[in-house]
């Protein structure tokens, strides 16, 4: 019974406009991830939906009902900050109870303590409960802090880049933990990102949001295979999306009016048909390399482009090689970065 | 071995730095306690020798001082002494030594009675009113919020004392001249500027997301207050509360001005101890030794806050 919406929402400081016409609608159980640069307006649309902004045009939704003139606590919605949020002066066991004590949701004290002690063994910090929330490491904070919003059953979880402050490998650990949990429990959850990688794998679907609009929202595939504009292509990606004039690595034919060809870095072949390209740098990520190639621009201007080469070995920096584009892989922008539609054409081929 | 000297200013200090360091801290801790020292020496003096020269810094103590503080006398014969039959104490008996006895209590402990009242009300008020008002000026968007900030700092450009005319001619106005209500009031005022500005900077120190946190757990802004932002303000509170309490204790002018009876606080009273021929030195340095004890004893207590709260938040956590 979760529905949740913002319609035609507009949220201005001062002179800059933080959100503008934004309208977003987030279905039972699913997990949406907002991606942007910084500005964008991702936290600020977290913050309407919590009610700690209140919005100059538009409504809130949460739960079917309006909420847009309704205080943060009657709203019923749990937050995950980037970081701050534990209580100095409390223990883990008091900052996780914390939102079960607030008036009007007072349970009994065993009740909070059993909810607690599962919230923790979750969480794998039942054996920190007495430490005081000073005394925790960062990883363990941001698991209280995760923990915090899970005690209780809210209608919306709004987690704002709740992972950014860790190291690598908790930030993985936490993020599969993170899908486990919001599987098992049928939660909504709008979340904040800047890493790709996290709004690949944890989103049901991805927003992405420019200058505080809603560019496109769609399932991560989606937005990774047909972008609708070289923004959202941009955001996707790593390395991202190598942007082209016509004519480059022997790619001509668009619809009319094409402007920016998008190729991204895996759908460059080497060594088969195709343009002499020079390797300018090779970095190696284990599994796979990045290659920089430099190869002819259309007006016969050297042009780099990014390569990804899988399992493809025998190249070394410095060497000539041939660069092609899989055939059908193209992405045709117009003048103003929109994607054109090219017909059938040899994406639908690639979808499993 | 070359030594780089960045990499050795940030580094602990070396064992004779310390032994040097430590040697000033004790020589200044000396010159300054000094003064202090001699005061509660004098308390146990004799009046003759009190004010012998070369000063006397071996002495017989007696607590004539304090006796003297605490009562008031009236020199009689010695025939109506020994009329009175042997004395009931020994302070009676230290009296009559010198042909007195006792006629009564002195007004050494209302005066004392009544800078405790608007010492700790004045500063309780100060505070209470300086943390609401820091957590609005820090929190809430209020209009002209410069400008108030400005003015309340204002206040403090000048003397307090140069008012002083002002606020007596309005005190006696409004029925306020020597009553503790006005006394407390007009401390009040004066600390507040201090405690705004003060407690602004520690509330700033606290990071919004506490509270934004606690509201949408579902507290009000009010209990989010109380249970989220008072608890990381007792550092600053403390040394808030210890620096109003020092300006309303000590505090001389006003007090001299505006009280006579009723309200009149320790200060203006302590240094007119009246004796024979002249001001009773031992009494009025047994006075300002018990004066000097409330300060000294809330400052200790609070003493682990006040250091946190006087680094104004510059190392937190």
């Amino acid at each position: 019974m979760a529905e949740v919406a913002l319609h035609q929402v507009t949220k201005r400081f001062g002179e800059t406009t933080a959100v503008s016409g934004l309208s977003l609608d987030i279905a039972d159980g699913e997990f949406i991830v907002l991606l942007g640069p910084t500005g964008a307006g991702k936290t600020t649309t977290l913050r309407l939906f919590a009610g700690l902004e209140q919005p100059e045009e538009g409504s809130v939704h949460i739960a079917g009902h309006e909420v847009t003139c309704q205080a943060p606590a009657e709203r019923d919605v749990a937050f995950v900050f980037q970081q701050y949020s534990l209580y100095p002066h409390y223990t883990v066991f008091e900052n996780l109870a914390f939102p079960l004590r607030a008036p009007g949701r007072r349970g009994s004290p065993e009740a909070i303590r059993r909810r607690v002690q599962e919230i923790a063994e979750m969480l794998r910090i039942e054996s920190k409960l007495n430490n005081r929330a000073t005394e925790l490491s960062g990883g363990e904070m941001q698991r209280v802090s995760i923990g915090r919003a899970l005690v209780r059953q809210p209608n919306l979880f709004l987690m704002d880049e709740p992972l950014s402050s860790l190291d690598a490998k908790l930030r993985e650990d936490l993020r599969v933990e993170l899908k486990r949990i919001q599987r098992e429990l049928g939660a909504t959850i709008l979340y904040v990102t800047h890493d790709q990688l996290e709004a690949m794998t944890l989103a049901d679907r991805i927003g992405v949001l420019a200058e505080g609009r809603l560019v496109q929202i769609d399932d991560p595939r989606e937005v990774y295979e047909r972008p609708t504009s070289v923004y959202a292509a941009q955001r996707l990606g790593s390395p991202s999306i190598n942007l082209l004039r016509p004519g480059t690595l022997g790619l001509e034919n668009g619809p009319g009016g094409t402007e920016t060809l998008g190729v991204r870095p895996e759908d460059v072949v080497l060594n088969g048909r195709g343009v002499a390209a020079r390797v300018l740098t090779l970095e190696h990520l284990g599994v796979e390399s990045i290659a920089l190639l430099e190869v002819a621009g259309a007006g016969g201007a050297p042009q780099q482009v990014h390569a990804l080469l899988g399992s493809q070995r025998g190249v070394a920096e410095g060497d000539s090689v041939t660069a092609a584009v899989r055939p059908g892989a193209v992405l045709y922008f117009d003048g103003e970065g929109r994607r054109l539609a090219t017909g059938t054409t040899g994406l639908q081929e690639r979808r499993p | 071995m070359s030594v780089s000297t960045k990499a050795y200013s940030v580094s602990e200090s070396g064992k004779r730095t310390k032994w040097l360091a430590g040697g000033m801290v004790v020589v200044y801790a000396l010159v300054s306690m000094i003064p202090l020292v001699w005061i509660v020496l004098t308390g146990f003096k004799s009046p003759p020798d009190s004010i012998a020269y070369p000063p006397k810094v071996v002495f017989e103590p007696t607590m004539e001082g304090y006796v003297n503080l605490f009562t008031s006398r009236s020199r009689q014969t010695p025939e109506y002494i020994e009329s009175l039959g042997p004395p009931q104490t020994w302070y009676d008996a230290l009296v009559r030594e010198r042909n007195m006895v006792i006629t009564g209590p002195s007004r050494f402990l209302g005066r004392y009675w009544n800078s405790i009242v608007i010492g700790f009300g004045s500063t309780f008020l100060a505070v209470f009113l300086g943390t609401l008002a820091a957590y609005a000026f820090s929190r809430f968007r209020i209009p002209l919020k410069d400008d108030l900030l400005f003015f309340i700092l204002s206040t403090r450009m000048m003397p307090p004392i140069a008012v002083a005319i002002p606020i007596f001619l309005m005190y006696r106005e409004l029925g306020l001249s020597d009553t503790a209500l006005g006394i407390i009031l007009l401390y009040t005022a004066v600390n507040l500027s201090l405690s705004v500005w003060l407690l602004k900077g520690f509330v700033d120190e606290i990071p919004r997301e506490y509270e934004e946190a606690a509201v949408i757990d579902g507290y009000s802004r009010l209990q989010a207050f109380v249970k989220v932002v008072l608890p990381q303000m007792r550092a600053g509170i403390a040394a808030t509360a210890i620096f109003c309490l020092i300006f309303a204790w000590n505090e001389y002018a006003f007090a001299l001005l505006l009280t006579s009876g009723q309200a009149q606080t320790a200060p203006p009273f302590i240094p007119i101890i009246i004796g024979e021929g002249g001001l009773d030195w031992p009494a009025v340095a047994a006075g300002t030794t018990l004066f000097l004890l409330p300060v000294v004893i809330f400052t200790v207590l609070l003493r682990d806050q006040l250091l946190r709260g006087i680094t104004f938040g510059a190392v937190r956590k």
